[in-house]
């Protein structure tokens, strides 16, 4: 599939908004402190930022407000309602905190139920493609869950040590997230490289039982819309590098320096901890590109791809 | 429901529907022109159209792009730069025709041999080959010597007739249909139609093709032929049936020369040719009476076999006998093809078995008694539902003539020619040899400021008819009808340009071309002729070829060439017809005849061709063109199509004649006619009578019909020619014993290429190369979306094919190392060219192909200059010379067939090697300036946007 | 509304493609486009039409495999490679998840006919149902930003204006070699239902459970000319046993 920019960063931004948003729902930061008030800020700019560029893709942007209308049937109706609902209690949890200094723990729960649901519905999107048989399994959802919880949590533990005191235990439960999340990522690599593809271009053409089917002529020679949207296709060799730099980047340096934060004084915490959130922001980027650029839709069964 | 309001199900589909015929290719299909706010909305085939019933092919459906092209000439173009450059200036038609008339008026008065007028994609033959003949030079030729002239000369002088357009297989009737070298060509939807029709009763299909594409891709069976080699296998195949007895015998001594007794006196001037009574009638052995008799003698039964006394003491034996003695002997036998052919010995055999069982175990018969010529009556058509089609991968070889022959040979040897199942003639069709003319261009033919004393084109009957002077050498510019090619009866367009700058067999001062590309696709060595093109004379400074007037409606690669361009209009714009004068449209059922007219105005400065030839006779003052006073006799195309007459009551429209339109075929001039043809959807249908639908050529019925059809004024029945007695007349020449005597330099070649039965030999660059450098054949196959629009001009059609690939086959990709997407260096002994290759299994072992004429030049048809057609398209053009390779004898030999001079476009041979990865093909041209003041170019298409709601 | 309808449609209107007899000419894919450019909802637009780049939004286009026999059942010459022209168009599925992915309601199901339709004013483009087809029935029209796929042709097959036999989807009216039927593959009796009867009418990619209601016949069994091969009636070597033959065949006419 097309790693298009825009996809990318919508999902990247908006888990890491909807993961902070999550966390000052559960109430790991003071809401009286300045930092406090700043991750309100940026947890609803991240997501805000997200859905925004997730316009950029449409065809017509200006009717996107009909997406809210199938929610019965569509994950991306869901995700857009979803999102929009959970405006309300984000917004309220950051009004509470920036003018009243206070948390509202009932709708800050509520928040982060929605907002934990609102990543679920995104995954969805992806999880519910048949067509693309490596996003086609549950290990997507859990995959975009557990990297919007571990990101809400890098991002708090940042916070945290901004407002002056990071808990061993946020520390640790964002240790904890992380490696959930990138066991969860390889677990879904594992799956995308052992899997046998369910669509071949035998059951694409029917043709299997007269011998070996493979694409002659493509029916337009240039490139077209399926084969520019989904024809994308990045060297086996390439992605393990690329997955092997974004669990790093993504997973252990991250990891490693919130632990190494917990006993460090402020001044360097908050340079680890800002570590800490650009490898995972930089892991998350590469592991979105390539939660894309791997997966191949069977359409190509069709084009040679 | 509650979606219905969003969709507007019953809107009309347009203002109007105007009925017109096709011309995106030679099919001539009926087309129903939708028409919207005064553009075109739609086209789709029309259903009461007896060619196409409705359907429509791609390019048909693709008219609205070529005709909106921005390729399009827009007013008649003066060039100012050098030829090549694209510099030209716009000028009006007054001065365009007044220049053209300066330049062809001299050359009329001096020496009308000076003007060569050939033509391309011409569907008007009937009119360019007589306004050339008015204008007196001998020099015209349509394309058919580079097309497919082996196909209508092998037909016409075997049976009467030719696959082609002029015949077609009996698709509701046969039961086995046999199709050798077609990918795509003429008749294209009724093939394809046809092969529906097999398909759905069960019939078996068999592609002789080294490629599986197309038609080969749905065949029943494919015989993946090595190319040039189709004769061997046609050849074994009558052996087979000869050894299997699997002939009709009583259909040869009815209807073919079989039992014609041929003189048996070697060294004598008649030795070969058939023995004649004093009429000139041919004997055959009369086995009751033992005497040698005139045939048609009603009662006779004449022998096929023995050897007889004549009665001036010769001997002669009948024709059949030295048939079945040169095809019985082994060398004809399945094993001793089978590595020549590439086809096994089982296949062949199995292939022969399938031709016997069906023709004889199957026959049909349909239940209408009839009567033949000499005045039998039968009760009713016995049918072998057999046929075969064939096209290019037959005839586009030097030994192509011969090979076409063999398989007219083999359809009259089982009884196939015109019964039911059969394959059928399609009137005019058939036609002897004899109702053809000889050709003209004899000096005493043409001279100053007079009318050519005949047609152009024909059928030399022996020696004496060719065009050439007393020291045997060619009087036409392409060296047509002279011993170089004797019966090259569509004249060799492939030639004029080469021989016109070599001056040989003279200089010529007016090259007239229309719509023929030259200057790429149709010349073999594109880069040479560019030059030949472009070549100046250095003493005089003056092009080698002086003056080259070009008539095209797009911008071709050719135009940039031209001096003076006249600006055609589009096929949605003129007049046509299609004419029985010409080539119609006719069935084996129907006489049929079409028109073209305007269905939307031209919006810029452009003329029909036709119209402007027109024209252009008149300010010539042709004969013809005007009358007494100098007045000119025709309006514009319309009025000649309905007013001119070629014979009293013959025009070029058989339909609707008479002045209230109730005759046909022959009949007075009807002013209305062209209303009347547009009423009845542009084409006209007269049913042939069941009596005389079959065995045409013998059939009285059919004969009286023909003549009251004004296909000719008396009957014309064909007796097939299995022997040929003219070839026999050339090798006499060429033996030394006939006058005139064949000049020695051609005389071994005639000896080898002449055999007056059919024969095989093989192709002339195979022999004249090593095998072991040039292994390998090289071929084009024709695009079904491109067949006959080979500009990539429209918008939809190039994006099919926008560049093409060559497809090498899995064994050759594995000896060279090649995978997909690797670029090679393919090699003839005339050059090389470096193309992108890719894998493919389903072809012949030894040969590789691409798609035909996809490469063009960047800045031609209104293209980008870096538009995949021409920096990774490419053109087999370059690799093929129009000469074969220098022998010993000092000589160049044409690359040609050397009976009719047909381009051996599929005799190249080549090797290929791996190159170094490329982005450009090569040879790689100069971009073309876009010639004129052009149309400008959209970024984007939208067609049809306004009409969205 | 992109729920699936929940009764059975009463017609499954649909197409039926003839593999075995196709030729790979393109007539389908150019009428099509000829058709639905000025008809239904924005026009076909291409791109770079005269450029390097061309590229254009067409609702049908033909592929061409190559199928080499390893193994496999021998339908041709023995062992020999061949080629198969392959139309693809929208398979208006039963169960089409490009219907019911659609955030904006613009992709529907017909309830009366099953043809799968987008609402061109309803369409953000957000190309989610292009992704959720397998068989790359739904191309973004570029210049319009709306997603457009086969109609079947709807705007023919109830068009009133048309003569009654005209009322069948361009590309099934233009096919020269007749590879493409139309009708009601809800009712066995049709048609198009009996073809698939006959013929062993078989889904594209079943496995995606879509359950397209367009179907495809496969090329026919085919046998081997070799072994077509018979033993030569009345053989014998060279031509003098055939004129002995010739003379008695003579004397029975």
């Amino acid at each position: 599939m097309h790693p298009a920019p825009s996809i990318i960063l919508f999902s990247t931004l908006s888990g890491l908004g909807y993961g902070l948003a999550v966390m000052l729902g559960l109430g790991l930061l003071d809401p009286a402190l300045v930092s406090t008030k700043t991750a309100h800020l940026l947890a609803l700019v991240l997501i805000t930022g997200g859905l925004l560029a997730s316009t950029l893709h449409l065809g017509n942007p200006q009717r996107a407000w009909r997406a809210l209308s199938q929610w019965r049937s569509s994950w991306l109706s869901r995700e857009g309602v979803m999102a929009v609902a959970t405006f309300v209690p984000l917004l309220a949890s950051a009004w509470a905190s920036l003018f009243h200094d206070m948390r509202l723990p009932l709708v800050g729960l509520l928040g982060a139920v929605m907002c934990a649901v609102t990543v679920y519905c995104t995954a969805m999107i992806y999880a519910s493609l048949r067509a693309i048989q490596a996003w086609n399994t549950p290990l997507t959802p859990a995959c975009y869950l557990l990297f919007s919880l571990a990101g809400g949590l890098v991002l708090v533990a940042m916070f945290a040590t901004l407002g002056g005191s990071l808990s061993g235990w946020i520390a640790l439960a964002g240790v904890s997230a992380l490696t959930a999340a990138w066991t969860a990522k390889w677990a879904w690599w594992r799956r995308l490289r052992t899997m046998a593809p369910i669509s071949t271009p035998a059951s694409a053409t029917g043709l299997g039982g007269i011998g070996a089917v493979r694409l002659f002529e493509r029916p337009h020679v240039n490139e077209n819309y399926l084969t520019r949207e989904m024809g994308y296709k990045v060297a086996r060799k390439h992605a393990a590098k690329l997955s092997l730099l974004a669990t790093a980047a993504g997973g252990i340096l991250p990891s490693l320096v919130l632990l190494a934060a917990t006993i460090s004084g402020t001044g360097i915490a908050i340079i680890f901890c800002t570590l800490a959130f650009a490898g995972f922001a930089l892991g998350s980027l590469i592991e979105r590109w390539l939660f894309f650029a791997q997966a191949r839709h069977a359409v190509m069964n069709y084009y040679g791809g | 429901m509650r979606f219905e309001s969003r969709v507007a199900l019953s809107e009309p589909v347009g203002d109007e529907v105007r009925k017109t015929t096709c011309y995106m290719c030679a099919c001539r299909c009926g087309i129903d022109v939708h028409l919207k706010d005064g553009k075109i909305r739609y086209i789709e085939g029309n259903r009461d159209h007896p060619v196409n019933k409705g359907v429509l092919c791609a390019k048909g459906s693709a008219g609205i792009m070529q005709h909106y092209s921005p390729a399009r000439l827009r007013a008649p173009l003066l060039r100012t730069g050098p030829r090549g450059s694209g510099e030209f200036k716009e000028i009006s038609w007054d001065e365009a025709l007044k220049l053209a008339v300066e330049w062809l008026d001299p050359v009329r008065q001096a020496d009308p041999k000076k003007l060569a007028f050939f033509t391309g994609r011409d569907q008007s033959q009937s009119l360019t080959g007589f306004w050339a003949q008015q204008f007196g030079t001998p020099n015209y030729a349509a394309h058919g010597g580079f097309c497919s002239v082996n196909m209508a000369a092998a037909g016409i002088m075997t049976i009467g007739g030719a696959f082609w357009e002029f015949g077609a297989p009996d698709w509701d009737r046969t039961k086995l249909f046999v199709m050798f070298g077609v990918a795509e060509d003429h008749d294209s939807n009724p093939i394809k139609m046809g092969i529906a029709k097999l398909k759905k009763r069960g019939a078996r299909f068999v592609s002789v093709n080294p490629v599986r594409t197309g038609y080969s891709a749905v065949a029943d069976n494919w015989i993946g032929i090595r190319p040039g080699t189709d004769g061997l296998l046609i050849l074994t195949v009558v052996h087979e049936l000869l050894k299997a007895r699997r002939i009709d015998v009583d259909y040869l001594l009815r209807y073919s020369n079989a039992p014609w007794l041929v003189i048996d006196a070697p060294g004598e001037a008649d030795h070969g040719l058939f023995a004649r009574d004093g009429d000139g009638n041919a004997l055959v052995y009369e086995t009751v009476t033992e005497q040698a008799v005139p045939i048609g003698r009603p009662g006779a039964r004449p022998s096929l076999s023995g050897r007889v006394q004549l009665a001036d003491g010769r001997y002669a034996v009948p024709s059949f006998a030295l048939l079945a003695e040169k095809y019985l002997d082994k060398q004809y036998a399945p094993e001793a093809v089978a590595e020549s052919t590439g086809v096994s010995a089982e296949t062949i055999r199995g292939l022969a078995a399938e031709i016997g069982r069906v023709a004889f175990d199957e026959a049909i018969f349909i239940d209408q008694p009839w009567t033949d010529m000499n005045g039998q009556r039968h009760d009713g058509f016995v049918g072998r539902p057999v046929s075969f089609h064939a096209m290019r991968g037959l005839s586009a070889h030097s030994n192509g003539f011969q090979t076409v022959r063999a398989l007219h040979m083999l359809q009259v040897l089982i009884g196939a020619v015109d019964c039911p199942g059969g394959f059928r003639f399609e009137p005019p069709y058939p036609k002897p040899v004899s109702a053809h003319p000889t050709p003209h261009g004899k000096a005493e033919h043409f001279g100053s400021n007079k009318p050519l004393s005949g047609p152009h084109l024909g059928f030399p009957r022996g020696p004496e008819d060719l065009l050439v002077d007393s020291d045997g050498q060619p009087l036409r510019i392409d060296k047509a009808f002279s011993w170089d090619a004797p019966i090259s009866a569509h004249g060799m367009m492939h030639m004029v340009i080469a021989n016109a700058h070599a001056g040989d067999p003279y200089p010529i001062d007016v090259l007239f071309l229309y719509m023929a590309n030259m200057a790429w696709n149709s010349s073999m060595n594109t880069a040479g002729v560019i030059k030949m093109l472009e070549d100046k004379d250095e003493a005089t400074g003056d092009y080698r070829i002086p003056k080259i007037i070009y008539s095209d409606a797009y911008a071709s690669e050719m135009v940039n060439y031209a001096d003076l361009v006249l600006p055609d209009t589009t096929y949605l714009e003129r007049h046509d017809c299609i004419s029985l004068l010409d080539r119609p449209i006719s069935e084996p059922d129907a006489v049929q005849d079409a028109i073209r007219w305007p269905v939307v105005e031209p919006d810029r400065d452009v003329r029909a061709f036709q119209t402007v030839l027109l024209d252009l006779g008149a300010r010539l003052k042709l004969p013809g063109f005007v009358d007494h006073r100098g007045k000119a006799l025709y309006e514009d195309y319309a009025d000649y199509i309905v007013r001119h007459e070629r014979r009293p009551g013959i025009g070029p429209l058989a339909g609707f004649r008479g002045s209230d339109g109730s005759r046909t075929g022959r009949g007075a001039i009807n002013k209305d006619q062209l209303k009347r043809y547009i009423e009845n959807g542009s084409f006209f249908s007269a049913h042939i009578p069941l009596e005389a639908q079959f065995y045409k050529h013998a059939n009285r019925a059919y004969q009286d019909f023909a003549v009251k059809m004004g296909f000719f004024d008396t009957v014309q029945p064909v007796t097939f020619q299995l022997y040929q007695e003219t070839l026999q007349k050339f090798r006499l020449s060429a033996e030394g014993v006939r006058a005139p005597l064949a000049p020695e330099t051609h005389r071994q070649r005639i000896l080898d290429t002449f055999d007056p039965l059919p024969d095989w030999y093989q192709p002339f660059e195979e022999a004249a190369v090593s095998a072991g450098d040039f292994p390998y054949h090289a071929i084009t196959q024709r695009p079904a979306a491109m067949y006959h629009s080979w500009g990539s001009m429209n918008a939809w059609l190039r994006q099919i094919h926008t560049r093409n690939v060559l497809y090498v086959p899995g064994q050759i990709c594995d000896a060279q190392g090649l995978a997909d997407g690797d670029w090679a260096w393919v090699i003839s002994h005339h050059g090389r060219i470096k193309v992108p290759i890719a894998r493919m299994e389903a072809l012949n072992a030894n040969t590789m192909w691409t798609w035909n004429a996809i490469g063009k030049r960047g800045g031609a048809w209104a293209l980008d200059r870096d538009v995949p057609e021409a920096q990774k398209g490419f053109l087999m053009n370059h690799l093929i010379h129009e000469l074969l390779p220098p022998r010993g004898d000092g000589l160049r030999w044409s690359n040609s067939d050397p009976v009719t001079g047909q381009a051996a476009w599929y005799d190249l041979r080549v090797r290929i090697e791996k190159a170094e990865p490329g982005e450009v093909s090569e040879p790689h041209f100069a971009d073309a300036e876009r010639p004129g003041q052009p149309q400008p170019v959209p970024a984007e298409l939208r067609y049809g946007q306004e009409w969205t709601k | 509304m992109t729920l699936l309808p929940t009764t059975r449609p009463p017609k499954k209107l649909g197409l039926v493609i003839d593999l075995d007899v196709c030729v790979g000419c393109h007539a389908c894919v150019i009428s099509c486009k000829e058709w639905n450019t000025g008809g239904y909802g924005a026009a076909l637009s291409d791109q770079d039409p005269y450029g390097a780049d061309v590229t254009g939004t067409f609702l049908n286009r033909i592929h061409t495999f190559e199928i080499v026999p390893e193994g496999g059942e021998i339908v041709g010459e023995a062992g020999d490679a061949r080629i198969v022209h392959f139309p693809k168009s929208c398979l208006h599925c039963d169960d089409a998840p490009c219907v019911t992915v659609c955030p904006t309601g613009a992709s529907y199901k017909r309830e009366e006919d099953g043809i799968v339709l987008v609402d061109e004013d309803k369409c953000i483009g957000c190309g989610l149902c292009a992704w959720s087809c397998a068989y790359g029935a739904r191309e973004m029209d570029l210049a319009a930003g709306v997603m457009k796929k086969c109609t079947l042709c709807v705007d023919r097959i109830y068009n009133e204006t048309l003569a009654e036999v005209d009322r069948v989807p361009s590309c099934v009216r233009t096919c020269p070699a007749n590879a493409r039927h139309y009708g009601d593959l809800a009712d066995p009796s049709s048609n198009v239902s009996i073809l698939v009867a006959e013929r062993g009418g078989f889904d594209l990619m079943p496995e995606q459970g879509t359950r397209p209601v367009n179907k495809y016949l496969p090329p026919r069994p085919r046998d081997r000319l070799a072994d077509k091969a018979m033993p030569l009636a009345e053989n014998s070597d060279g031509a003098k046993g055939f004129f002995a033959w010739l003379d008695g065949v003579l004397d029975r006419i």
